[in-house]
């Protein structure tokens, strides 16, 4: 059911942890819907992303996607990573079945509203492509909009 | 070579080889339709009707009261829906509970919208069914009771017997769905005073594709497919004869194994107080004494189920989850739910069921490796605190 790209993110998770004196930390999901997503940023002056970790309860998928999140946008710009999608995140993963989709949307939100937080912790006014839902698969429609 | 553990046999069983050996005549050989007046058929005609009464024989039925069909659901759709119907003009209420198998609870749908009304009595969060409730609910237009004997996820064994007997008092079939009881537990139709009872080939170690419904006589239940007048009419479509030769066999060997049912029952003790006593925050789900032997059902705070199988998966080991992540419908089990464990408990459930089949080692293997794997899926965890404690070495 999953392809080797999500079995290899699953087992040899990247970037797991927390960042002590992260500057942008997102959580999504809840526990009740099965899956909880939390990402740290370190990001420099320049807007860079320098370290990133993560911490997921969830399936595979779940921690497949966020794992794979991690590496897509780390060392890239806060601009650059708030163009990531889930689209991105299933291709990169070749693939996720249909119903695990929504872990992919969870991924594309969990990094969004990190950069959401950095923004907030600054003082500045929050991008509109960091402005999220709160992450669980039934409070938006989200999946079926970026499952195509 | 990596360790194999097969501990999923709530789900299905291998097929024994003597249960293989004694079927293997019938595609090739003995391949007769039953039917046939010419030899050929009449020498398959004969092993049917010997499995029909091994069967028979050891549920204590007549063996005009063994009907095959070619699944547990089928027979559980029939028992449901052909009872329910035959009944209709009677009344149109039927009673039953809400953890039953999917079977069950669709088939029940299926009938209320039709226009039938469905009590689903309680569970108590042991996992198991007051007969008191069961009477409270019987109204003047019930004609049907539907209960399981066994439970599938949790494994929780209910008063069948005190069920039958207020059916049968306030004149209401009472039907029980058995396929995990029976091979597991001693299941006599006339001692549990049941009306109708369905079990499945493959959950003890007969193929997938068989089962069979007992429908007493006098039980007022719908002919389930119209055809060549097979199983006595009320079953029409030519006999799986090598699959209910292989059933007889499998329920045989099953009947004699009830003896050797202690040292399965062993094995998941140990399974279930080592994994208690090596990993904090884990449950244990349902009662352990009302129990089928091989059945553990555990949940595991702060991880989800998935994750849990596809790392058992990868260190050899066969189980399975309630998690909703794991199932197609995105719901987390039923069956837990009815129990009152709560959602996110719900989601970090895992099921092992043991058979005759698996041995001392397998349950070594499962102790050595499933606390390392809740470990690893805690420390990546948000859910899980620092501060909480960990897996002992």
């Amino acid at each position: 059911m999953y392809s080797e790209k999500v079995i290899d993110h699953f087992t040899n998770p990247r970037n797991v942890g927390e960042i002590a004196d992260a500057n942008g930390v997102g959580e999504v999901g809840n526990a009740k819907c099965g899956d909880i997503m939390r990402i740290y940023l370190k990001i420099d002056d320049n807007g860079i992303i320098t370290d990133v970790k993560f911490k997921t309860f969830g399936c595979g998928a779940a921690i497949a996607t966020s794992s794979i999140a991690t590496e897509m946008i780390k060392g890239k710009s806060v601009s650059e990573a708030l163009t990531l999608t889930n689209k991105a995140v299933i291709e990169a993963l070749d693939g996720l079945p249909p119903v695990k989709v929504h872990c992919s949307v969870l991924a594309e939100e969990a990094v969004k509203s990190a950069i959401a937080d950095y923004y907030t912790r600054r003082g500045e006014e929050v991008p509109p492509e960091a402005i999220i839902c709160d992450g669980c698969c039934d409070s938006c429609d989200s999946c079926s909009t970026h499952a195509e | 070579m990596k360790r194999f553990v097969y501990a999923d046999n709530a789900a299905t069983t291998k097929v024994l080889p003597e249960v293989r050996d004694v079927m293997m005549p019938f595609f090739d050989e003995v391949y007769g339709n039953p039917s046939s007046a010419y030899s050929k058929g009449t020498e398959a005609a004969s092993p049917l009707m010997q499995a029909r009464e091994t069967i028979a024989s050891l549920l204590g039925a007549k063996t005009t009261e063994i009907f095959f069909t070619a699944s547990g659901s089928e027979a559980d759709n029939w028992a449901i829906k052909g009872a329910a119907q035959a009944n209709a003009k009677k009344g149109r209420h039927i009673i039953s509970s809400k953890f039953e198998h999917h079977a069950v609870l669709h088939a029940l749908e299926s009938l209320e919208r039709d226009g039938f009304e469905v009590t689903y009595v309680d569970v108590n969060k042991n996992g198991v069914i007051d007969p008191a409730d069961v009477e409270k609910a019987i109204r003047p237009d019930t004609t049907l009771i539907a209960i399981m004997m066994a439970n599938n996820e949790i494994g929780t064994i209910q008063p069948i017997k005190e069920i039958a007997a207020i059916g049968k008092a306030h004149g209401v079939t009472v039907f029980t769905d058995a396929v995990q009881a029976v091979g597991n537990m001693p299941v006599n139709v006339k001692e549990l005073g049941v009306d109708m009872l369905s079990l499945s080939g493959h959950k003890i170690h007969a193929p997938k594709g068989i089962g069979v419904l007992y429908i007493r006589t006098g039980t007022r239940c719908r002919t389930l497919i119209d055809g060549g007048g097979q199983e006595r009419g009320r079953r029409g479509g030519t006999e799986n004869v090598a699959f209910a030769v292989a059933l007889a066999k499998a329920l045989e060997i099953a009947t004699a194994r009830l003896s050797d049912m202690a040292r399965v029952k062993a094995m998941r003790d140990r399974l279930m107080n080592t994994l208690l006593d090596k990993i904090p925050y884990a449950h244990v789900n349902g009662d352990t004494d009302r129990r089928l032997a091989g059945n553990l059902n555990m949940t595991f705070e702060c991880v989800e189920g998935e994750s849990l199988l596809m790392w058992l998966d990868a260190s050899g080991i066969c189980a399975s989850t309630g998690s909703a992540c794991n199932s197609a419908s995105l719901e987390p089990s039923h069956v837990l739910l009815s129990i009152g464990v709560p959602v996110e408990h719900a989601h970090g459930s895992l099921r092992f069921s043991l058979s005759h089949e698996n041995t001392e080692e397998d349950v070594d293997h499962i102790i050595q490796t499933l606390p390392v794997i809740v470990q690893r899926l805690r420390d990546m965890s948000p859910l899980y605190n620092s501060t909480m404690a960990r897996v002992k070495e």
